[in-house]
C-alpha cells in the first residue's frame, strides 16, 4: 500500500477528485492548506500599502492505495491538476505499513 | 447647529403662520420622532457599524478584541454622559469653556422639559450616541496593541476632558458658539478632536509590531464594508437629525452627506485603479467614511453642489493623508483615523465658510458675515481644538499609563492577540 499525498490549486480539487474516482480510487482525504514553493507568495495593496501574502491557499489531498494502482494514480493526478502555470503543486508518494476498517475490523488492501 | 435651526425654524414659522411668539417653544411631534429615530441611527453606526468597519481591518487573533473596545465604549461613554458629561456640555457655561454641573445625573432633565422644539431628554440621547462614537472612533488608532484597562481609562477620561469641553464650545452655547462657529454635525467637535487625539496616541504608544513592512493586511474586508454601509445609512441621523427638526433642513443635510460619500468613494477608486491598477473594495469604503467625515460640520449650510465639492476633495486629500502619515511621517494610527476622520472634519470645516455661499447653493453665512471672516473663525476654531485635544490626550496618556502599569501589551500578548490574550476567546474556530 502506498500513501499519496499531492498538493494543488484549489480550484482543481473537484476535477482531481472525479477523475481518481473513475480509476477506481475509493477515498481521499482533502484539507485546505497554505504554503510556499516557486510561486513564493503575492502582494496585496490596502489604502495604498503593499503587503506582502508569504503563504498561498492550496489543497492538500491525501489517499492511500494499493500498489498497483500508483502509477495510474500519480498520471492521473498530474493530467487533471495541470494548468501550466507555476504553483500547480507537487505529488509525494510513501510507503503505508498497515491499515484497518475501524467499522469491520478489515486489514491490509481489504480495509482501503 | 442649535442657533441656525432655531432661527431658521422662527423665521419660517412667523413668515408663514400668524402665531405668537412662544410658538417655537412648542412640542412638535415631527420633530421629536425624527430625532428619537435618527438617536437610534447615531447609535446603529458604533454598534454594529465602526465595530464591524475596525473589526475588518485588523489581523483574525485581535478582531473581537475591536468589537469588544467599541462596545466597552459605547456602554461607559452612555453612563459617563448621564453622570457628568452631558451637564459639562450642555450644562450653565462657566466663562464660555465648559458646562457646569447642573445638569449631572440628567438632572432637570424631564420628559416634559423642552430644548427647542423635541424634549430635552430626547435631545440628551441624541448627543448621547454622538458621545459614544466619538471615543470609539479613536479605537482605530491603537488595535493589536493597547492594554484593555488603558482602554477604558483613557476613554473615560477622554470624553470628559477633551469631548465635553470642545462640545460645550461649539455646541452648548460656549466661546466658539459665541463667535458663529460652523459646525452643523461635528466637524470640529467629532472628527477633529478624534483625529488629532489618534495621532498623539499612536505616536506615545509606538507601532505594531512588524510595522510598516510586516504588519499583516485586513483580515476582512467584506466584514470593513458591512460596517461602512452601516456607517453611510447611520450618517443620515448623525447630519440629518442635527437639524434638530424634521424639515427641509434636514432632507437637504441628507442629500449633501449622500452625495458626499459618493463622490469621495469614486475619487477613492480611481487613484487606486490609476496608481495601483486595482480599484479596491477597503479603499472604496474608506472613501466612503472620508467623504461622510467630510461633509459632516457642512452638511446642514452648503447644497448638493457643496456635496460634490467636499466629496471630491475629501476622496484625494485623505488618500494622500493616509500615505503621509503611514509612510513619511511613519506614525501608526493604524486605521488611518487622523487622515480619515482628522483630516476630513477639518477640511470640510474650513471649506464650509466658502461653499455655504448662495453661489455654490447653500444657505449663506450668517448676516454681516464675510467668507474671511467666517474663515478665521473656523480656522480659530479647529486650532484651539488641535491644541486641546493633543494637549489633554498626552496628559490623559500619562495618567493612564501610570494608572495600569504602562499602555502597551506585552510582546507575547501582541504575538497571540487579543482576542485570546485579553478576553479569553477566539473570532474563529472553525472546529467547533
Amino acid at each position: 500500500m502506498k500513501l499519496v499525498i499531492a498538493v494543488i490549486k484549489p480550484h482543481k480539487l473537484d476535477p482531481v477528485r472525479e477523475a481518481l474516482t473513475e480509476i477506481g480510487v475509493s477515498g481521499l482525504t482533502a484539507s485546505e492548506v497554505k504554503g510556499f514553493g516557486r510561486q513564493k507568495g503575492h502582494t496585496e495593496i490596502y489604502r495604498g500599502a503593499e503587503y506582502t501574502v508569504a503563504f498561498l491557499p492550496k489543497v492538500k489531498i491525501e489517499l492511500v492505495i494499493p500498489d498497483d494502482l500508483v502509477e495510474r494514480t500519480m498520471e492521473t493526478i498530474r493530467q487533471t491538476a495541470e494548468t501550466g502555470q507555476i504553483g500547480d503543486g507537487k505529488i509525494f508518494v510513501l510507503d503505508v505499513e498497515r491499515a484497518m476498517r475501524i467499522r469491520t475490523g478489515e486489514i491490509g488492501e481489504e480495509a482501503l | 447647529m442649535l442657533c441656525f435651526a432655531h432661527i431658521g425654524a422662527a423665521l419660517t414659522l412667523s413668515l408663514l403662520l400668524p402665531l405668537p411668539a412662544f410658538a417655537q417653544d412648542a412640542l412638535n411631534s415631527g420633530d421629536t420622532a425624527w430625532i428619537i429615530a435618527a438617536t437610534a441611527l447615531v447609535l446603529f453606526m458604533t454598534l454594529p457599524g465602526l465595530a464591524l468597519f475596525y473589526a475588518g481591518l485588523v489581523r483574525s487573533q485581535a478582531v473581537l478584541s475591536v468589537v469588544m473596545q467599541c462596545f466597552a465604549i459605547a456602554c461607559l461613554s452612555s453612563i459617563l454622559w448621564l453622570v457628568a458629561g452631558y451637564s459639562l456640555a450642555f450644562g450653565d457655561s462657566i466663562a464660555g469653556w465648559v458646562g457646569g454641573l447642573d445638569k449631572a445625573f440628567f438632572s432637570g432633565v424631564t420628559s416634559d422639559v423642552l430644548s427647542g422644539s423635541i424634549p430635552e431628554i430626547v435631545f440628551a440621547m441624541f448627543q448621547m450616541a454622538f458621545a459614544v462614537i466619538t471615543p470609539a472612533l479613536i479605537v482605530g488608532a491603537y488595535p493589536e496593541r493597547m492594554k484593555f484597562s488603558a482602554v477604558l481609562w483613557m476613554s473615560s477620561l477622554w470624553l470628559l476632558l477633551v469631548y465635553a469641553p470642545v462640545c460645550h464650545w461649539v455646541w452648548g452655547g460656549g466661546w466658539l458658539s459665541e463667535m458663529g462657529v460652523m459646525d452643523f454635525a461635528g466637524g470640529i467637535v467629532v472628527h477633529a478632536t478624534a483625529g488629532v487625539s489618534a495621532i498623539v496616541i499612536a505616536m506615545m504608544l509606538g507601532a505594531r509590531r512588524g510595522f510598516p513592512e510586516q504588519v499583516r493586511p485586513p483580515h476582512n474586508p467584506g466584514m470593513t464594508a458591512t460596517g461602512a454601509a452601516m456607517l453611510w445609512v447611520g450618517w443620515y441621523g448623525f447630519n440629518g437629525g442635527s437639524q434638530l427638526a424634521a424639515d427641509g433642513g434636514a432632507g437637504m443635510a441628507i442629500a449633501t452627506t449622500h452625495i458626499a460619500a459618493a463622490t469621495a468613494a469614486i475619487a477613492w477608486m480611481a487613484i487606486e485603479w490609476i496608481k495601483f491598477g486595482k480599484p479596491s473594495l477597503v479603499g472604496a469604503v474608506t472613501g466612503v467614511i472620508a467623504g461622510l467625515a467630510t461633509v459632516t460640520p457642512a452638511s446642514g449650510f452648503i447644497g448638493p453642489m457643496g456635496g460634490l465639492i467636499l466629496g471630491f476633495t475629501a476622496g484625494i486629500v485623505c488618500f494622500y493623508a493616509v500615505q503621509i502619515v503611514k509612510f513619511s511621517l511613519k506614525i501608526d494610527d493604524s486605521l488611518d483615523v487622523f487622515a480619515v476622520h482628522g483630516v476630513g472634519g477639518i477640511i470640510g470645516s474650513l471649506l464650509v465658510s466658502v461653499l455655504a455661499l448662495a453661489v455654490f447653493g447653500g444657505g449663506g453665512l450668517a448676516e454681516g458675515q464675510t467668507v474671511i471672516g467666517q474663515l478665521g473663525v473656523q480656522a480659530l476654531g479647529v486650532g484651539v481644538t488641535l491644541v486641546w485635544s493633543a494637549g489633554f490626550t498626552f496628559l490623559i496618556l500619562k495618567v493612564t499609563g501610570a494608572l495600569t502599569g504602562g499602555l502597551r501589551v506585552t510582546e507575547e500578548q501582541e504575538i497571540e492577540g487579543l482576542d485570546i490574550a485579553f478576553h479569553g476567546e477566539s473570532g474563529y474556530d472553525l472546529g467547533r
